[in-house]
């Protein structure tokens, strides 16, 4: 039996550019938050955050951001090896305190929202989105 | 609110089938003399609203024989609940006598003998009897198809699923949802949806530039039956880019939305629906955290992960109901709507056996019309088998074995991998392979049969990446499906284990050499989402092993050692 170079490595290349298993959140992250909060209290309402659960592609993965009265909004993705995304700053003649925009994911990890709500404390949210090789559906 | 009383009159419904002659004692006559479509379709109309479902029929026009999983494992808080539970166990669950009609339709257990005195099961001639039946008690039913309809048959493929859109147009659907049509091609897909006589629905079909609701796909549609307002909002397979290829459709953009299911639930409620149904191709478990999480939903008909069950699973005030696959099951959910909301419900889950009930002369005209240009094809005889080829299973099933060795032995690899679907019927022990049963277990148009080489790490992530689609505690993070099926190696899979975790002890089956992580491997497989993926179909990869083998002879598989289930 015979098989072209072409035809054996077409698979392998397409499947192997792919990392799957689940980053840790390293600890800048951590840093990063105290640095944006002064080492505020974090309370779990006060922000919303939208995420895929899985990601249909890593490379581009919507997420929404969405806070009340907010002056700020911080984007982290704790996995990757440059965690900030983005951060919202709301003037006081914003119509809404939200935001959305296309972020790149390096394997399955926490997506984190931080918000300065507008009495001054903070509230966090995180999704866990997952990169995944795909295929196999019933 | 809904009643105990409810809830068992459902579950006798489909076990109160006599089947009263002992155990293993079948001869067809025997078998089905207890049988009569009428007991199959007997029903006590109920309320004021009628729904009909089926969904998963996977392009099976003609009847078949489906067996049911042995192995069906559920993780975290769904461990032993239904529909993860098989077999006896499934039996006794539902008071479902051994040997009955019930069980043959909804339990593996000796399947081939049941097979051989029940017969086949399935064939939309039959199923267009038992609608046009409720529709006799109920002429406003409303007949809503869960999806994976265009896909799945060597006639569908050839048409590029044009046979079932002229078959399911005859049954006369309101409404349908969507998962491997997809897989047809964006621009075929909306060459279809445009045509459609009734509504293609998905509240999840997002523009994936735009990430807006499409405008092709409607999220839901209203119907006014018996003076009750009723929305009926689509749920398409969550995960459509990733399980399938994306790229065929990318357009499109999908996920499962609860926040936007919730948007739609409140818009419609807005707008007075007094009564609220999902047709839902997420899965089961999908179905069952989302009814708990979206308020205001009073009925899921569920499918996608392929379970029947005679009885509604209840989560809070929503019912979910699950159909089957393959055409062999039809449910009917009668609803009392009053004062705007869900005062009960009967249900039943009604198994189509193919000899009992009287196929519909026109449908089965119109069956034999889609097949006639490809007779000849679709009839010639492979070869033989002398095991039960069938495919469900988290692990393994026969017709996947079978695959594998395919793989193994005419593309000369050291592993092969074979997709873990759940679609494609059984074939009994005697009975011939045609080209048409090969092609109904491999047919899609991503069927190439790749061969590449990776390494033994490589190869466990790509075990541990699918274990988690279908073990994560979570189900929001499972996509449904089964495990890939391997072939050439064994391993163990705790599957209580965390992804990175779950698999271990990867060996080589002829030599019993351990996977080296480092060294590489020759892999042979098929469906791989990845565009540019070349090699020969994988139906004739298949056809020409079953040809030189002649007669199939397997022995059971025993390569996955499962722990933690």
């Amino acid at each position: 039996m015979h098989f072209t170079r072409r035809e054996t490595l077409a698979m392998g290349a397409g499947a192997a550019l792919l990392t799957v298993l689940p980053f840790r959140a390293n600890a800048a992250v951590d840093d990063l938050i105290a640095e944006f909060t002064g080492g505020a209290e974090l309370a779990d309402a006060g922000v919303e955050l939208t995420a895929p659960e899985i990601a249909e592609n890593g490379n581009t993965v919507p997420i929404e951001v969405s806070a009340p009265g907010a002056t700020a909004i911080m984007v982290l993705a704790a996995g990757n090896p440059t965690p900030p995304v983005a951060t919202f700053n709301f003037g006081p003649l914003a119509a809404s305190q939200s935001a959305s925009t296309r972020i790149r994911l390096a394997g399955t990890q926490d997506v984190i929202a931080v918000a300065q709500l507008a009495d001054g404390s903070f509230a966090r949210q995180s999704k866990t989105v997952k990169v995944t090789i795909g295929g196999c559906g019933g | 609110m809904i009643s105990r009383r409810d809830f068992l009159q459902v579950s006798m419904a489909a076990s109160a089938l006599v089947g009263a002659s002992g155990f293993g004692n079948w001869s067809r006559l025997a078998a089905q003399q207890a049988l009569t479509q009428d007991q199959l379709l007997q029903f006590e109309t109920f309320g004021n609203v009628s729904l009909i479902h089926i969904t998963d029929i996977h392009a099976q026009m003609k009847p078949i024989f489906f067996r049911e999983p042995e192995i069906n494992l559920g993780v975290g808080e769904n461990k032993g609940e239904v529909p993860h539970v098989t077999g006896a166990d499934f039996r006794r669950l539902f008071g479902i006598e051994d040997g009955s009609p019930s069980h043959y339709a909804l339990t593996y257990n000796d399947f081939s003998s049941l097979a051989r005195g029940y017969g086949k099961v399935g064939g939309l001639d039959r199923v267009a009897t038992v609608v046009n039946a409720i529709r006799a008690d109920r002429p406003d039913a409303i007949l809503l198809d869960g999806g994976d309809t265009w896909h799945g048959s060597y006639t569908c493929l050839k048409t590029q699923g044009q046979d079932m859109v002229n078959v399911m147009n005859a049954l006369k659907p309101d409404a349908m949802t969507f998962h491997w049509e997809f897989t047809l091609g964006s621009e075929r897909v909306n060459e279809i949806v445009e045509g459609l006589p009734f509504a293609a629905l998905g509240q999840n079909i997002f523009d994936a530039e735009w990430d807006e609701p499409a405008e092709m796909f409607k999220p839901y549609k209203f119907f006014e039956r018996g003076g009750v307002k009723v929305a009926v909002i689509g749920q398409a397979f969550p995960y459509m880019p990733i399980a399938n290829p994306g790229w065929m459709f990318p357009e499109y953009s999908f996920g499962i939305r609860d926040e936007h299911m919730q948007e739609m639930v409140d818009e419609v409620r807005g707008m007075g629906a007094e009564l609220v149904v999902c047709l839902s191709h997420n899965g089961f478990d999908v179905d069952k955290k989302m009814a708990g999480i979206v308020k205001g939903i009073d009925v899921i008909l569920s499918g996608h992960t392929h379970d029947a069950l005679p009885e509604p699973v209840l989560v809070g005030e929503t019912i979910i109901v699950a159909s089957g696959s393959n055409g062999k099951f039809v449910s009917r959910v009668d609803l009392d709507v009053r004062d705007g909301r869900m005062m009960g419900f009967h249900h039943k889950l009604i198994p189509i056996f193919s000899d009992v009930i009287t196929p519909d002369a026109q449908v089965s005209a119109l069956i034999d019309e889609q097949r006639a240009p490809f007779k000849t094809e679709l009839e010639e005889v492979i070869g033989q088998t002398d095991s039960l080829l069938y495919r469900r299973g988290n692990f393994n099933g026969s017709w996947d074995d079978l695959i594998c060795d395919a793989l193994l032995s005419e593309r000369e690899a050291d592993i092969a991998m074979s997709p873990g679907v759940r679609w494609g019927p059984s074939l009994l022990p005697g009975q011939d392979i045609t080209r048409e049963d090969i092609y109904n277990v491999t047919s899609m148009t991503y069927g190439k049969a790749y061969r590449s080489e990776m390494t033994g790490e490589f190869i466990k992530v790509i075990l541990e990446d699918v274990a988690d689609n279908i073990f994560n505690p979570d189900p929001y993070y499972q996509q449904g499906g089964d495990m890939v099926r391997i072939g050439g190696m064994a391993y163990r899979i705790d599957i209580t284990k965390p992804q990175g975790e779950r698999i271990s002890d990867m060996t080589l089956i002829k030599s019993g050499e351990v996977l080296d992580p480092a060294k590489n491997y020759v892999v042979a497989g098929w469906a791989s989402v990845n565009e540019g993926t070349e090699g020969p179909q994988i139906w004739d990869v298949v056809e020409n092993h079953i040809r030189k083998e002649g007669t199939i002879r397997l022995e059971p598989n025993t390569s996955v050692e499962v722990v933690g289930a």
